[in-house]
């Protein structure tokens, strides 16, 4: 498609990649490389599932506050992990095969959004504000829910299975998450099938109804493509809060555009900007290990600041 | 063909419509009168599948509404809502082409193109088509709702109070494009009025809701009569004949 702003942004990004590749290799050339690029792969992929995910949600919900991570998406899949491990203990959830495991959880997650964020997004619909607050407060309990099964973990066997409670992008896990990977490069294939849908639903409840969407449908779909993409991240690199609500703010105010065909794509490739570009200036220019993620909540945070001080309720 | 058996609603445990039962012809303009809260909204919305039914049938040239896919209805009828907002940022020629959606499902073709363009002739917003929504007056936005129900393309059209926030001039002509609708291209169009002059000049029949009831019901000549409407608003309702045409005189 030739979309301008796509194309510049698309631009930008291959430049990152590019730096993010080559700066300061010492050495094995062919080694450094392959370890950058299986790291730039999952990175590019988290950034793409956060940023879409975080728009499919913003979508349904009609609102452009609200993000997955702030109703507490990723919180959950973390409380599911650690109830997995006080439940049959960190060395044997530590043994259990990884692809049955990350597939076990992120069909629990898919389950569990669809019960509980249905009936959020169908019970205040047209109702933003009444969803806003709710939706904060769900997110709320589900972190300190989180936050309670974690204490009663013993720290051993914490330790055993690594449950991220921040984000990290400087330790991504590439090599045994290939599944994570391949699960989030699937629910983006399915959000990308659904973008002349959303457009759609964009607009509306009853509108979306008399055009012909099935809108009980589409919100389910939409809420398990959300938790297949929140999982893939969380898993490859841990919660982000509001990360996904730079991206897609950041998305409206360059693009101006409407459609799902460009807004998804656009907040995808900002969102792989932002962390490319971002890890290469902080980890590798400034030597500041472990910062960008602060550095991007901080962000985040003053634009989600923003919109609800300001008119962006919808 | 419309036909409604037995429709009851409630909004939890109020009651709204009682046991409505009505059936509306094919083609001709209906007008849906009565007061504030009679249920028309609600009927329409029914009527339209934007709220679960309850109780009772709706069916469209025997496609009955619960038992048909909705994209399949998107291509049967299209709706106005009273009060219709859109979530999204959009130029007036991207909301009217949301019309053809049921027929292209998100690759519009020439042929969707050009009936968008006709569409934006029609009711004169091609000056305005690049224009976005929220930038128009209300009256100017209406318009553009109801251009985008009407490239739906049909057969049978549902508006609720279009003429709200229209002035005089645009209130004629939709009603005039309605009539045109029904007599030239026999499609069937069911709107809301407040206005009940409208409804004179323009509607085959009349449909009238009290308090949750059909209170009346007929063809517009028969029913548009003083002692007939008074009772329904609980307001006396002057009806003259002006030009051999009834006029209600309800301003004094
Ligand atoms: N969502 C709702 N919850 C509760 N009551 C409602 C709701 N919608 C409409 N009503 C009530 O139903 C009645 C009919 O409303 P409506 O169909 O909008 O009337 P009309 O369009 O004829 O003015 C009114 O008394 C109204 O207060
Ligand atoms: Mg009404």
């Amino acid at each position: 498609m030739a979309h301008r702003g796509l194309a510049i942004l698309a631009a930008a990004l291959a430049l990152s990649c590019l730096v993010y590749l080559v700066i300061g290799v010492r050495g094995n050339w062919g080694f450094v490389l392959a370890l950058r690029a299986e790291r730039l792969a999952a990175l590019l992929l988290v950034a793409a599932s956060v940023a879409v995910a975080t728009q499919i949600f913003q979508t349904v919900s009609g609102n452009r506050i609200l993000t997955p991570a702030i109703v507490g998406f990723d919180a959950l899949y973390i409380l599911i992990q650690s109830v997995l491990v006080l439940a049959i203990g960190g060395l044997a959830a530590a043994q259990l095969p990884e692809i049955g495991r990350f597939l076990g959880e992120t069909a629990i997650l898919a389950l569990a959004a669809v019960a509980l964020f249905a009936a959020l997004l169908r019970g205040a619909a047209g109702d933003v504000q009444r969803m806003v607050l709710a939706g904060i407060v769900l997110g709320v309990m589900f972190r300190s829910l989180t936050a309670f099964v974690q204490r009663l973990i013993d720290p051993n066997e914490f330790a055993a299975v690594q449950i991220a409670s921040f984000a990290r992008f400087n330790r991504i896990e590439a090599g045994p998450l290939w599944i994570a990977m391949a699960v989030g490069a699937a629910a983006l294939a399915g959000a990308w099938a659904m973008r002349h849908r959303l457009d759609v639903m964009a607009l509306g409840r009853d509108h979306a109804i008399s055009l012909g969407l099935d809108h009980r449908r589409m919100l389910m779909t939409a809420l398990v493509l959300v938790a297949l993409l929140t999982a893939t991240a969380t898993a490859l690199v841990g919660p982000l809060a509001f990360f996904g609500l730079l991206v897609t703010s950041l998305a409206h105010l360059v693009l101006r555009d409407h459609r799902h065909a460009v807004l998804m794509p656009g907040a995808a490739l900002i969102a792989g900007i932002v962390l490319i570009a971002g890890q290469t200036v902080f980890e590798r220019a400034l030597g500041l290990a472990a910062t960008l993620g602060v550095v991007v909540e901080f962000l985040g945070g003053l634009v989600f600041l923003a919109l609800l001080l300001g008119r962006g309720w919808r | 063909m419309i036909e409604i058996r037995n429709l009851s609603h409630a909004e939890g445990r109020t009651p709204i419509l009682h046991d409505i039962t009505l059936s509306l012809p094919k083609g001709g303009v209906t007008a849906i009168l009565g007061p504030n809260g009679a249920g028309k909204s609600t009927l329409l919305s029914l009527m339209a599948r934007l709220r679960p039914l309850q109780a009772g049938s709706i069916a469209y040239d025997g496609m009955d509404i619960a038992a048909t896919p909705t994209e399949r209805l998107a291509r049967k009828l299209a709706i106005l809502r009273q009060d219709s907002t859109v979530g999204s940022r959009l130029t007036v020629r991207d909301l009217v082409g949301f019309g053809r959606f049921p027929h292209h499902r998100g690759r519009p073709g020439p042929a969707d193109r050009a009936a968008v363009e006709a569409a934006l002739g029609q009711f004169d917003l091609a000056p305005l088509a690049g224009r976005f929504t929220e930038e128009l007056s209300g009256g100017q936005r209406q318009r553009a709702l109801v251009a985008m129900a009407f490239v739906q393309a049909t057969d049978y059209l549902l508006l609720d109070e279009p003429l709200s926030g229209l002035d005089m001039y645009y209130a004629r002509m939709l009603m005039r494009l309605l009539r045109r609708l029904a007599e030239e291209h026999g499609r069937t169009v069911v709107v809301v009025l407040h206005e009940i002059n409208y409804a004179a000049a323009h509607a085959d029949r009349i449909v009238a809701l009290k308090d949750g009831r059909v209170a009346l019901e007929g063809p517009a000549a028969e029913v548009f009569a003083s002692a007939r409407l008074s009772p329904i608003f609980g307001m006396e309702i002057p009806v003259e004949r002006w030009h051999g045409r009834p006029v209600a005189l309800h301003y004094t």
